[in-house]
C-alpha cells in the first residue's frame, strides 16, 4: 500500500473538512427553503449554545471524577494486597459490564426513593454515573500502563533501597502518566458523547434542548443535524489531540 | 554480633533458595570480607546471579540467614531469637548494599544527574544542593561530566552503564554487587564500564562482588573468585589459582569449554 | 411495602424483563451484521483509488464516530418519516445502532489490513499473484485472525449500548426496566435486575473475547 506525503494529506483533510462542514450547513439551507420555517433561524441558537454549556460543564466535571477515579482504582488494582485488588475489581468489572444508561438510570431513579433516600440534581446523577463508568474503563488504562512498566524499574528501585510509596510516587507513576494519556483522549471523547444520555433524565444539555426544540417548534433536521455538527467540532480536536499524543511517545516504547 | 573489622561484611549462613521443583542455592556457606573484591563464576544457571539477588533483597531465600555488616537481612532479633524481619529492618540493612544491573534500568523519565540525585534525596534525605553536587562529582568520576542533563535514551550502553554505577555509588553502600554488567554491551562499549569499575576496585573502600563472564577483568581486580555450580561453591581461592591452576576437576572442565572458543 | 428488596416483585416482572433482554439480544445481532457489512463496504471505500470516495467516506465515519449514538438514533427516528419512510421503532434503531458501529469495524479492517507488512504484498508480486489470490491466500488470512478479538468487543460494547435504543420507544431491556418502575414506582428492583442481566451476558463474553484475544495476540 503506497505511502504518501504527509503534508499533502494533511491540507487535502483540512479541505476535506471544509468542504464537509460547508456542505453539512448547505443541506441545512437547502432543508430550510424546501420546508421553510415558520420564524427565522436565529432564535435556535441561543438556547443551543445554553445547551452547550451544560454539555461541556458535564464533560469537564465528569472527565474531572473519571480521572479520580481512575487513578485511584488503577493503583489500587495493581496493589499487592489482594483485597484491594478484588474489592476494586468488583467496581471496574461491574461498571464496565453494564450499560452506561442502566447506570444513570439506576443513580437517577433508584437513590432517591427508599432505603437509599439520595436525591440527586440530574446534573449531580449525570456526573456521577458518567466519572463512575468512563473511570472503570480508566482504570484498567491505569493498570496496564503500570504493568507495562519493566520489572527492572522496581529493582533498581529496590536496590537504591527507595520505600515502595516513593517508587510508585518518583518511578511508577510518572513513566505511566505518558502511557495513559492517548487512551484517556479517547475516554474523554467517549465521555463527551455520553453526556448526551443525561437528555433522558431531563438535564438540559444540548441534545435535550433538540428535543424540546422539536416538541416546541417542530424544527427537527435542522436542529438535529446542527447538534450533530457541534458535538463533532467539539470532539475533533480532542480525536486530533489524541493522534498527536500518540506520535509523542518518545522514551516509552 | 559485633562488627569489627575482621568480621565479614556479608554472611552467607546455610541458605537455600528454590524456585519451585529447581533449588538453585544449596545450604550456601559464603563470606565477603569488608572490601575485598569476590568474582563469581560458573556456567549459566549456576545460580550465581541468585547469590546477588537474595542479597539484594530482590528474592526471598527459603532457609538461612543472612548477615549484612553485622546484622541480620532478612530477619531481625528479637531477644535471643531471630524472627522474619519488619518491612523496616530490610530498609535498614538493605542501604548497605547496592546493585547495577545487567539491563541499566536507568529511569527513563530522568535526566544522568536526576538518576543520580533520585534516591540520596528521597531516601537518604541529603539536601538537594549536597545530593547535586556529589552526583556532579560521581559522574565526572565515570567519565560523563558532560551529559549531566542527558536523557537515558540519549546515552549508549556503555555510558547508561556507568550512570547507573554513579547512581548505586550515590548510596555510599559497603557493598557493590554487578551483575554481568557488561553482558548486554556491544563489545566496543565494554572497556570504558571495565575501567571505571576496575578504578573502583583499586580505591579499595567498599566490597566487591562480580558475576562476569569477562574472565581476563576477573584475573586482575578480584582478591578471590568462586567457582559456582549447581547451587554449590565448588573451588575457590585467588585469581592465579582458579584461572591458572584449578584444583576441582568441574573447574577444569568449565575453563576448558571457555577456552575453546 | 418498605422492605428492601421485594422478591415477589421480581418474580412478577421477570418474564417481560427477559422479553426485553430477547428484544436486546435481537437488536444486538442484526446490528452488529450490519455493522459487519456496513463496515467492510467503507473500509473498501476508503482504499478506493479515488481520492474524493476515499476522503469524503473517511470525514463521514470520522463524523459518524465522533457524534452520540443518541442523536444519530433521534436524526434517524424523528427525520426519516418526514421523507415518507416510515419504519417500525426496532428497524430504524437497529440501523442506526449497525451504521454507527460500522464505522468502527471498518477501522479495525483497515488497521488490520494495514498491519500486514508491505513485504507481503512485494512477495505476492514477485511471485506474479494475481490480486484476488494475493487477498485471499496471503494477506486475509493474516489479517483476519487478530480482527476477531477487537470485532468480538465491539459486540459486547453494542450489546451495551442498545440501552440507548429505549430513547426511540424500542421495547428493550432497559425501557421495559423503566416501564415496570414507573407502573410500580418502585425503581431499585427493575434496574437493578436489568443490570445484572446485562452483567451476566457481556461480562462472560468479555471473558471470551480475552481469551481470544491472547490466542491471537501470538501472531
Amino acid at each position: 500500500m503506497p505511502n504518501e506525503d504527509h503534508l499533502l494529506v494533511k491540507i487535502r483533510n483540512y479541505v476535506f473538512l471544509v468542504i464537509g462542514i460547508l456542505a453539512v450547513g448547505i443541506a441545512i439551507g437547502v432543508e430550510m427553503m424546501v420546508n421553510p420555517p415558520e420564524t427565522p433561524p436565529f432564535d435556535l441558537l441561543p438556547i443551543l449554545l445554553r445547551g452547550l454549556a451544560i454539555t461541556i460543564e458535564l464533560t469537564i466535571l465528569g472527565a474531572a471524577l473519571a480521572l479520580v477515579v481512575a487513578i485511584v482504582a488503577g493503583v489500587a488494582r495493581s496493589s499487592k494486597n489482594i483485597f484491594i485488588r478484588t474489592i476494586t475489581g468488583f467496581y471496574v468489572e461491574i461498571f464496565r459490564g453494564t450499560s452506561i444508561l442502566v447506570q444513570l438510570f439506576w443513580i437517577f431513579f433508584v437513590l432517591p426513593l427508599p432505603p437509599f433516600n439520595l436525591s440527586l440534581t440530574p446534573l449531580q446523577a449525570g456526573v456521577l454515573a458518567l466519572g463512575l463508568n468512563v473511570g472503570a474503563y480508566g482504570a484498567e488504562v491505569v493498570r496496564g500502563a503500570i504493568g507495562a512498566i519493566p520489572r527492572g524499574q522496581i529493582e533498581a528501585s529496590i536496590a537504591l533501597n527507595m520505600s515502595p510509596g516513593l517508587m510508585m510516587r518518583r518511578v511508577i507513576i510518572p513513566q505511566a502518566m505518558v502511557r495513559i494519556l492517548p487512551p484517556f483522549g479517547n475516554l474523554l471523547i467517549e465521555l463527551l458523547k455520553a453526556t448526551s444520555l443525561v437528555s433522558l433524565i431531563t438535564l438540559s444539555d444540548i441534545t435535550f434542548q433538540g428535543l424540546a426544540l422539536r416538541q416546541s417548534m417542530g424544527r427537527t433536521t435542522e436542529v438535529f443535524l446542527l447538534i450533530l455538527v457541534i458535538y463533532f467540532l467539539l470532539a475533533y480536536p480532542l480525536t486530533l489531540g489524541v493522534r498527536w499524543l500518540e506520535r509523542q511517545r518518545r522514551w516509552a516504547t | 554480633m559485633q562488627a569489627s573489622s575482621t568480621d565479614p561484611i556479608v554472611r552467607f549462613e546455610n541458605v537455600t533458595k528454590s524456585f519451585g521443583e529447581l533449588t538453585v542455592l544449596r545450604q550456601l556457606d559464603f563470606d565477603v570480607a569488608p572490601a575485598e573484591k569476590v568474582t563469581i563464576v560458573g556456567p549459566s544457571g549456576s545460580g550465581k546471579t541468585t547469590i546477588l539477588r537474595v542479597l539484594m533483597t530482590l528474592e526471598k531465600p527459603n532457609d538461612g540467614v543472612i548477615w549484612v555488616n553485622g546484622e541480620p537481612l532478612w530477619h531481625q532479633k528479637s531477644g535471643d531469637k531471630l524472627v522474619p524481619a519488619s518491612e523496616k529492618h530490610l530498609r535498614k540493612v538493605r542501604g548497605n548494599i547496592g546493585m547495577v544491573f545487567q539491563h541499566f534500568n536507568l529511569f527513563p523519565h530522568m535526566t544522568a544527574l536526576r538518576n543520580v540525585t533520585e534516591a540520596p534525596i528521597h531516601v537518604l534525605k541529603v539536601p538537594k544542593g549536597d545530593a547535586e553536587q556529589r552526583a556532579v562529582e560521581l559522574l565526572q568520576k565515570v567519565g560523563l561530566a558532560d551529559k549531566l542533563g542527558h536523557y537515558p535514551s540519549q546515552l549508549s550502553g556503555g555510558q547508561k552503564q556507568r550512570v547507573a554505577i554513579a547512581r548505586a555509588l550515590a548510596m555510599r553502600p559497603k557493598v557493590m554487587l554487578f551483575d554481568e554488567v557488561t553482558s548486554a554491551l556491544d563489545p566496543e562499549l565494554v572497556g570504558e564500564v571495565l575501567n571505571v569499575i576496575r578504578e573502583l576496585a583499586d580505591e579499595g573502600e567498599m566490597a566487591m562482588l562480580l558475576v562476569t563472564h569477562e574472565m581476563g577483568f576477573a584475573r586482575e581486580v578480584s582478591d578471590r573468585v568462586v567457582f559456582f555450580d549447581k547451587g554449590r561453591v565448588v573451588e575457590e581461592g585467588p585469581p592465579e589459582q582458579i584461572f591458572g591452576n584449578p584444583q576441582n576437576d568441574r573447574t577444569k572442565a568449565f575453563f576448558n569449554a571457555i577456552l575453546r572458543h | 411495602m418498605n422492605t428492601f428488596w421485594d422478591w415477589n416483585y421480581v418474580i412478577s416482572f421477570m418474564p417481560k424483563l427477559l422479553e426485553g433482554l430477547v428484544v436486546t439480544i435481537e437488536v444486538t445481532f442484526v446490528a452488529f451484521i450490519i455493522a459487519a457489512v456496513v463496515g467492510l463496504l467503507m473500509a473498501l471505500g476508503r482504499l478506493s483509488a479515488n481520492p474524493w470516495i476515499a476522503q469524503t467516506l473517511g470525514l463521514f465515519i470520522e463524523f459518524i464516530r465522533s457524534t452520540p449514538l443518541l442523536v444519530q438514533l433521534f436524526v434517524f427516528f424523528y427525520i426519516l418519516p418526514r421523507y415518507g419512510l416510515r419504519m417500525p421503532a426496532f428497524i430504524v434503531g437497529t440501523i442506526a445502532l449497525g451504521v454507527h458501529y460500522g464505522t468502527y469495524t471498518s477501522e479495525i479492517y483497515r488497521a488490520g489490513i494495514d498491519a500486514i507488512d508491505r513485504g507481503q504484498w512485494e512477495a505476492a508480486k514477485a511471485l506474479n499473484f494475481s490480486p484476488v489470490r494475493t487477498w485471499v491466500g496471503i494477506v486475509l488470512p493474516q489479517a483476519i485472525p487478530p480482527m476477531i478479538p477487537a470485532l468480538g468487543n465491539y459486540l459486547v460494547a453494542m450489546f451495551k449500548e442498545s440501552a440507548q435504543l429505549s430513547a426511540i420507544t424500542v421495547v428493550e431491556l432497559t425501557l421495559t426496566a423503566r416501564t415496570i418502575g414507573t407502573q410500580s414506582f418502585r425503581f431499585l428492583e427493575p434496574f437493578t435486575m436489568a443490570g445484572v442481566l446485562y452483567f451476566l451476558i457481556s461480562y462472560p463474553s468479555s471473558l471470551v473475547v480475552q481469551r481470544l484475544e491472547k490466542r491471537y495476540a501470538g501472531k
